[in-house]
């Protein structure tokens, strides 16, 4: 990590204006999201799609997830820094829960085998 | 705040008195602060070792009851993890890495002083449990069932998830400190590569504290909600699963172990090169190593579990888990070993206890490796086989520390310590250590169980644990000295150059002890040894500690507030202990105004 | 004359960094990346024991998912309100800080509200702390989250007061920043919970 880059926190905003969402594509966001969770509770009642409901939900909520990291809290815009040190924790809580699930509710389905 | 003096930097422009301390945000006091009280709790642990031990010098002893027994065994892991181990690593991180950088202070100084009073009030919160005859007594691991209140009526268990969560508050804000200071706060030249292996180690310890604390955490409030307000977490005729918890805690508690021994590996790789002449050997292995541990540690918890019935499954993926790990620990053992092949080796006693702990270190790694093969794990798991492991490790852990106050005392105090008491202060702490926990892989392989207040005679296992027993006592002469050591040296120790042992990193380039602004001029680094390289010429220590005419440096300014808000979450946390939803929230308040005025507070 | 001092900062002075970004952002960041680990065991913990509760009330019987999905979409709207508060705040707009800051507080308060309706609406159903185990994991990890949204509001009013007095200036843009960050975590976290609780049954 090379120190050459030096900037004060103070001009950073100017670093960062020429890739700066404006309020319209802060509003579209909130259109898709707004558009996403409807289809979300949609799924929720078409019996028809229950089958598939969970990958459905889970990729539906992780473009929500996504949208709002990535353009409200910047991510996509700042430093790939501030990425890594959300990102990294983020994969560990998703094995938390991946692996209490296999220990809770998998593993004893092989009990017997 | 007062005028530096051009020829004497450091003892004039510092503040005095006991209210300097209490409102200090400097990490070279709030290092010194967490040193003295990790220590101070360090002899308590050891009190309660050596109790422990006079009940088990002899089979069918009665110096004890199995109450006051259950108590003084959790309280003694219980301290020595939380109360010891880790703040005298958090007290290195503290004074070393922000010189090591070449930083003036840590990211956040209040911050950091907040997480030094909320660790002394954890610890004084929990061990106040003594004063009401409730000391906590279901083992450091505070295992449900028998955790809960069904078990448990007394106030002990409370004691102890409240004081493990106020300690956990104070162990999350100071990783995130260390995190930022040590990515962000580097001077110029500075690269991630090029910074000393303790500071790398702390960095990886610090990821692991801010992933590993929030789960016990979660599970310590799962355990109290079951105990004050009627949850179900982990009762079983509601369908809860004791079992839970022990996923919950060793989740925190595998990392855990790691947060504990990798500052010593760093203190380690620090001193063996100074004291071999030589730059240690595969510096990116190490810190590779070092990094590769971080992330696998999180793979093997339930490795503490494999008596639970988790199924072969489970057991063989713990099991293939924990045996990898032992590769890149091992590896660093090599390194170290490969750093002193063909150095010029001066076995001052800050080397002796790194070399002693190296060797310590391998037989408790070894005995990890024993563990990690399930099947044998069953014979051996709460058994004292399991004991001897893990208080080699933690023996070598603290060889690291005493390595590493004989190493930096110098540097903090402006003095050094006495060689000769110190090597007199190994010869018993490492004998000792050894007749104290040798023994345990026997006794522990036939048969004796741990966690037990006593032992039939039958066993035929009176001598080894009396052997065991003075060991213990023989160790405890090795700390006291060291402790004297301390003490005498601090008064009447031979005053310290800047760089007594003519080591290699920027530590080392300012003053004995380094004044309040810690460099006037932030150095350019072109190496990992700033010091031994063709630029240490420059970083001769007036150049670096001498302010010169008009030179202005701004520090942050003291602050009572961290102290005020430790107060309210350590209020917050006790209040649960009425059971009632709302008193907790009288120290959410004193918490809330703790917060705001601080966010507030100008610069006088 | 030697006149060379040392000199208390006012905090929060932003000396270069080493990497060149702000430091009070990458430690919340970081604070961040702990917290995902926080939610993520009491999530996990919520998932372990679905369907094991030995006695109701049971997730499909008492979840109100219209209502709750009205109350999702104004946590969301929140976060839209959030980060045009900090637009405002970066282009020097006191009135609009002030719109878009109180709009904010005011919409997570509505899902305090909501909130608040469903947990005494379920404690008249007969589902409290002590019923079962969804009783128990639920509303300790709903609970939680709702006391970080407390935690918000409480901050963002604070701001909104500063902001009142003229104390809320560009200048000032990293603390709407850093308060957004935290806003939009708990809306993140909330997306998580009305999928994997609400939602999946």
């Amino acid at each position: 990590m090379d120190s050459h880059v030096r900037a004060s926190a103070g001009h950073e905003l100017q670093h960062e204006a020429h890739a700066h969402p404006g309020p319209k594509t802060y509003v579209m966001v909130a259109l898709v999201l707004s558009i996403i969770t409807a289809l979300e509770v949609a799924v929720f009642y078409i019996p028809a799609l229950s089958p598939v409901l969970v990958p459905i939900l889970l990729i539906l909520s992780a473009g929500k997830f996504i949208l709002v990291v990535a353009f409200y809290m910047h991510l996509k815009f700042d430093s790939r820094l501030f990425s890594g040190v959300f990102v990294a924790p983020l994969v560990l809580a998703m094995l938390v829960v991946i692996s209490l699930i296999i220990l809770f509710k998998v593993l004893p389905l092989y009990r017997n085998v | 705040m007062a005028t530096a003096e051009a020829t004497v930097p450091a003892a004039a422009a510092e503040p005095r008195g006991l209210w300097s301390w209490l409102t200090t945000v400097d990490h070279k006091r709030i290092g010194i602060l967490y040193g003295v009280t990790a220590l101070a709790f360090f002899i308590i642990g050891g009190i309660e070792a050596l109790l422990i031990r006079i009940q088990l010098a002899r089979p069918e002893n009665t110096f004890l009851d199995p109450d006051t027994y259950n108590q003084l065994f959790t309280m003694h892991g219980t301290t020595m993890i939380f109360l010891v181990a880790m703040p005298l690593a958090v007290a290195f991180f503290n004074y070393v890495v922000p010189l090591q950088i070449g930083a003036r202070d840590v990211a956040f100084p209040r911050l950091n002083a907040l997480s030094y009073w909320i660790f002394l009030l954890g610890g004084l919160v929990l061990n106040s449990s003594w004063l009401f005859g409730a000391a906590p007594d279901g083992g450091w691991f505070g295992y449900a069932p028998l955790s809960e209140r069904q078990y448990s009526p007394g106030l002990n268990m409370d004691f102890w998830a409240i004081g493990l969560q106020i300690l956990g508050i104070a162990s999350i804000l100071g990783g995130i400190n260390f995190i930022t200071t040590i990515i962000n706060l580097r001077a110029p030249g500075m690269r991630l590569m090029r910074m000393p292996l303790f500071t790398w180690m702390t960095l990886v310890t610090s990821f692991l504290l801010i992933t590993a604390m929030p789960v016990i955490a979660v599970a310590l409030f799962f355990l109290q909600f079951d105990r004050n307000y009627g949850t179900n977490f982990f009762v079983p005729s509601a369908g809860g699963d004791p079992i839970l918890w022990q996923h919950l805690f060793w989740m925190f508690g595998h990392p855990e172990v790691y947060i504990l021994v990798l500052p010593a590996f760093g203190i380690i790789s620090d001193v063996i090169p100074t004291f071999s002449r030589k730059p240690l050997f595969g510096y990116a292995i190490m810190v590779y190593s070092g990094i590769l541990i971080g992330f696998i540690g999180w793979g093997v918890w339930s490795h503490h579990m494999f008596a639970t019935g988790l199924g072969p499954i489970a057991d063989s993926f713990f099991s293939v888990a924990t045996m990898i790990i032992a590769i890149p620990t091992g590896v660093k053992i090599f390194n170290w070993l490969a750093t002193m092949w063909g150095g010029s080796l001066r076995f001052t006693t800050a080397m002796l206890y790194a070399v002693g702990m190296i060797a310590v270190f391998t037989i408790g790694g070894v005995s990890g490796v024993h563990h990690s093969v399930a099947p044998a794990d069953l014979q051996q798991t709460d058994t004292y086989y399991v004991v001897a492991h893990f208080h080699y490790v933690i023996l070598a852990i603290i060889l690291a520390f005493f390595a590493g106050i004989y190493y930096w005392f110098p540097k903090i105090t402006g003095r050094m310590m006495d060689e000769r008491l110190g090597k007199w202060s190994f010869a018993f702490t490492f004998v000792g250590g050894n007749v104290l926990f040798f023994p345990m892989h026997f006794i522990g392989l036939l048969g004796m169980p741990r966690r037990t207040w006593t032992y039939f005679s039958e066993l035929n296992l009176g001598g080894l644990n009396l052997l065991s027993t003075i060991g213990a006592f023989t160790m405890a002469f090795g700390v006291l000295l060291v402790l004297i050591n301390m003490v005498r040296s601090a008064r009447r120790g031979e005053p310290a150059p800047a760089n007594p042992w003519g080591a290699a990193t920027l530590e080392w380039a300012t003053s004995s002890p380094p004044p309040v602004y810690n460099f006037a001029r932030i150095p350019t680094i072109h190496s990992r040894e700033p010091l031994w390289d063709e630029h240490g010429g420059k970083l001769q220590t007036e150049d670096l500690v001498q302010l010169e005419p008009g030179q202005r440096i701004h520090l942050p300014s003291p602050s009572y507030w961290p102290l005020v808000t430790a107060i309210g979450v350590a209020a917050t946390f006790v209040l649960f202990m009425t059971q009632t939803w709302w008193a907790p929230l009288l120290g959410v308040a004193v918490t809330a105004i703790g917060v705001i005025n601080w966010a507030f507070e100008p610069a006088h | 004359m030697n006149h060379a001092a040392v000199v208390p900062a006012s905090h929060g002075e932003h000396p270069e960094t080493a990497t060149g970004l702000n430091t009070w952002k990458l430690g919340f960041w970081v604070l961040l990346g702990s917290e995902t680990l926080f939610f993520g065991s009491l999530i996990a913990t919520y998932l372990t024991y679905k369907g094991e509760s030995v006695v109701g009330p049971y997730p499909h019987e008492i979840l109100n998912i219209p209502l709750t999905s009205i109350s999702t979409f104004v946590l969301l709207m929140s976060s839209l309100m959030m980060v045009l508060a900090l637009a405002a705040v970066q282009r020097g707009d006191r009135k609009g800080t002030l719109v878009w800051l109180m709009a904010t507080a005011l919409l997570g308060s509505l899902f305090l509200g909501f909130q608040s309706y469903e947990f005494t609406h379920f404690y008249h159903a007969g589902l409290t702390l002590e019923t079962n185990l969804f009783g128990s994991t639920f509303f300790v990890l709903t609970g939680f989250h709702g006391a970080h949204v407390t935690v918000g509001v409480i901050w963002l009013l604070v701001l909104w007061a500063m902001a009142l007095r003229g104390r809320l200036t560009q200048a000032d843009a990293l603390k709407v920043e850093i308060a957004g960050l935290y806003w939009h975590f708990v809306d993140i976290v909330w997306i998580v919970i009305f999928t994997l609780i609400y939602l999946i049954q």
